[in-house]
């Protein structure tokens, strides 16, 4: 196989992604692309497969039809040996954490890393996640907790840092601000854009939270219809005439989320 | 093929010049982090010019390095310093990686008290959560319409019914194999024909029932552990609570009741079909025809021996259905406890059916039903 391009300009192609539960369509022709080194938000209504897109590119689910590359390497029906050399390059934080239960914090950082470099040795692997437990904004001594331990925001951290383990090109985040406080969900913001700019990450991340889709996002992807209807920036958006996108985006809680924003832009000015 | 990570040295003046190549990567890291942990070279320059990548880990070893020897860096990209000053920032705070652990005698002596205060624990709560039942149980005899009678005779079906093929069989199976056995012994002493007496005493007075309740607590005390540390995970115990409703009316007597009158009903049965068994393999193997084996169980087994079984066997699903009760409802935190207590139920419940049928032996020995 080829090289993996690093420096491809997108970072995921899908194209006419199909997926079907019984007789219930999820999909038809999803097509979407996640420019190198872009936030890029996918809203949607619930049940309209957010979550199963993920799934799909990150080849937990097989759809019926669609092709799915990344890096330019195409995924589907790839062999499970060639598909891990692509699988380092990502990380993925799932809804809540999916931590390994019976290991320690630092010992479930270590993981991935020790299943791709099983030779690095002990005090390297314990610094590694040493840093990586600050970096991911965890508490210093979180390190030997087990995930039991932790409350719902630092499983998230906990679970972000396991993500990073492999310093990944590509991030997957599954609602990473759910079932946080408006404190928590804004600091999970802030460190999301910060190690995107200075690990030069590219995000591809499902929400609800509209703070996070005005703070943080470079682009939107809106999931209805089985379809991408549309992508852009939040103005694009709401440029566009469909009632959905409006409803979402002018409804009472995006107007405040826009307005919010607005303030701390002239805040700044 | 790409450049694994790599050093070269250099002297500049009278400095020594560590000259890092290729690619900083954790892919590419190889043996460099062990052979610069050889390397004193103190004071020394550090130069990142020539460097293809560099990610967090190549940043993590390169800053372990400049600490370690005091050097200074030069010739590192804007990303390059990016990266340093975040795992340096990172790397300054004082951070645990693993439990602190006490030397072994420490850490012996404290599982063992762990082991003693959780036996002890346990106990406590045991008692403390059968006098909830009791006080839950007078508040039935005072309200008897607070009776879950469909969860009852629900569980009847899941404990009782559900169970008579697998305890059918291996009721059936112990009989042959109590009367294989034994007819090979007696016939040393030429008393074959006794082999009829025990089948009989022995299924009836011990094994008939003491097979039945360790078959029910792998089967339906685990079940009960499950159900009910499930629930307390999803927070239904919760919502009973707050709704009103007691969780020990709704949930933990069915499941004791059941326990308690489906015991003696499936221990009978073991113990019929036990020496249905038994009188399978006398007649196939020993020639004793049918009528003579019931005949023989008839002149050996006494009403006393059905006795001891039965009265047995409501104490023994009222052991099953506490602990597997009381271990589900101690389920806290995550999944995993689920399995744990599971298991503790299981090997709770059979330890102290076993431990109870010998202080039975010994009763009714003592009371001469012998």
């Amino acid at each position: 196989m080829g090289l993996i391009d690093l420096e491809a300009p997108v970072a995921v192609k899908v194209r006419g992604i199909v997926n079907r539960f019984g007789s219930q369509t999820v999909h038809d022709g999803v097509d979407l692309d996640l420019m190198n080194g872009e936030i890029l938000g996918v809203v949607g209504g619930s049940g309209t497969g957010k979550s199963v897109l993920l799934r799909s590119i990150i080849g937990l689910q097989q759809p019926i039809a669609g092709e799915v590359e990344i890096y330019g390497e195409s995924m589907i029906g790839k062999d499970e040996n060639e598909a891990l050399e692509v699988r380092r390059r990502w990380g993925v934080l799932f809804q809540g954490g999916a931590l390994f239960s019976t290991l320690t914090v630092a010992e479930n950082i270590q993981v991935p890393i020790r299943e791709f470099y099983p030779k690095l040795n002990q005090g390297l692997l314990d610094e590694i996640a040493a840093y990586k437990v600050v970096m991911s904004g965890l508490h210093p001594n979180a390190g030997p907790k087990y995930p039991a331990e932790l409350s719902g925001g630092m499983k998230k951290r906990a679970g972000l840092a396991r993500a990073l383990a492999l310093d990944p090109a590509l991030l997957f985040l599954d609602e990473p601000t759910a079932g946080l406080d408006p404190i928590g969900a804004a600091a999970f913001d802030e460190l999301t854009l910060n190690l995107k700019r200075t690990l030069g990450l590219t995000v591809f991340l499902i929400t609800h939270d509209l703070d996070t889709l005005h703070t943080i996002c470079d682009r939107v992807a809106v999931l209805a219809d089985h379809k991408v209807i549309a992508v852009g920036t939040i103005p694009e958006l709401l440029a566009l005439d469909h009632p959905w996108i409006q409803e979402y985006f002018n409804g009472p809680r995006g107007r405040a989320a826009t307005a919010a924003v607005e303030r701390a832009a002239n805040g700044v000015r | 093929m790409l450049e694994m990570a790599d050093y070269a040295e250099d002297q500049s003046g009278d400095k020594a010049v560590i000259r890092f190549l290729g690619r900083m990567t954790l892919a590419r890291m190889g043996s460099l982090p062990d052979r610069l942990a050889t390397l004193a070279r103190p004071g020394c320059v550090i130069d990142l010019s020539q460097i293809e990548r560099i990610d967090t880990i190549g940043a993590w070893v390169v800053h372990k390095f400049a600490q370690a020897q005091g050097a200074t860096i030069a010739g590192a990209g804007v990303e390059t310093q990016r990266l340093l000053q975040l795992v340096a920032k990172a790397g300054d705070e004082d951070v645990l990686v693993r439990p602190e652990t006490p030397n072994a005698v420490v850490q012996v002596l404290g599982q063992v008290g762990d082991a003693v205060a959780e036996a002890g624990r346990t106990m406590i709560g045991l008692i403390s959560f059968l006098g909830a039942i009791i006080l839950e149980l007078l508040t039935i005899l005072r309200h008897p319409s607070k009776l879950r009678l469909n969860a009852v005779v629900h569980r009847f079906e899941l404990v009782g019914i559900n169970a008579l093929g697998i305890i059918g069989l291996m009721s059936f199976l112990i009989g042959i194999v109590i009367a294989q056995q034994g007819a090979v012994q007696l016939a040393e002493f030429g008393l074959q024909s006794m082999t009829v007496n025990l089948v009989g005493i022995a299924s009836a007075r011990e094994l008939g029932v003491l097979m039945t309740a360790i078959m029910v607590a792998g089967r339906s005390g685990s079940a009960f552990a499950a159900q009910l540390g499930t629930m307390k995970l999803t927070e239904e115990v919760d919502a009973m609570r707050t709704i009103g409703v007691s969780p020990i009316s709704a949930l933990v007597i069915p499941r004791m009741a059941a326990s308690i009158l489906m015991m003696p009903l499936l221990g009978f049965y073991a113990t019929i079909m036990a020496m249905i068994g038994g009188g399978l393999f006398c007649w196939g193997s020993l020639g004793i025809p049918p009528a003579s084996y019931i005949d023989g169980l008839q002149g050996s087994v006494r009403l006393i021996d059905m006795t001891v079984g039965l009265i047995k066997a409501p104490v023994f699903g009222f052991l099953i259905a506490l602990t597997g009760c009381y271990q589900g409802m101690q389920v806290k935190g995550d999944a995993e406890q689920v399995g744990l207590r599971t298991t503790s139920a299981v090997v709770q419940a059979i330890f102290l059916v076993i431990v109870l049928d010998a202080f039975f032996a010994v009763f009714f020995t003592a009371i001469g039903w012998d």
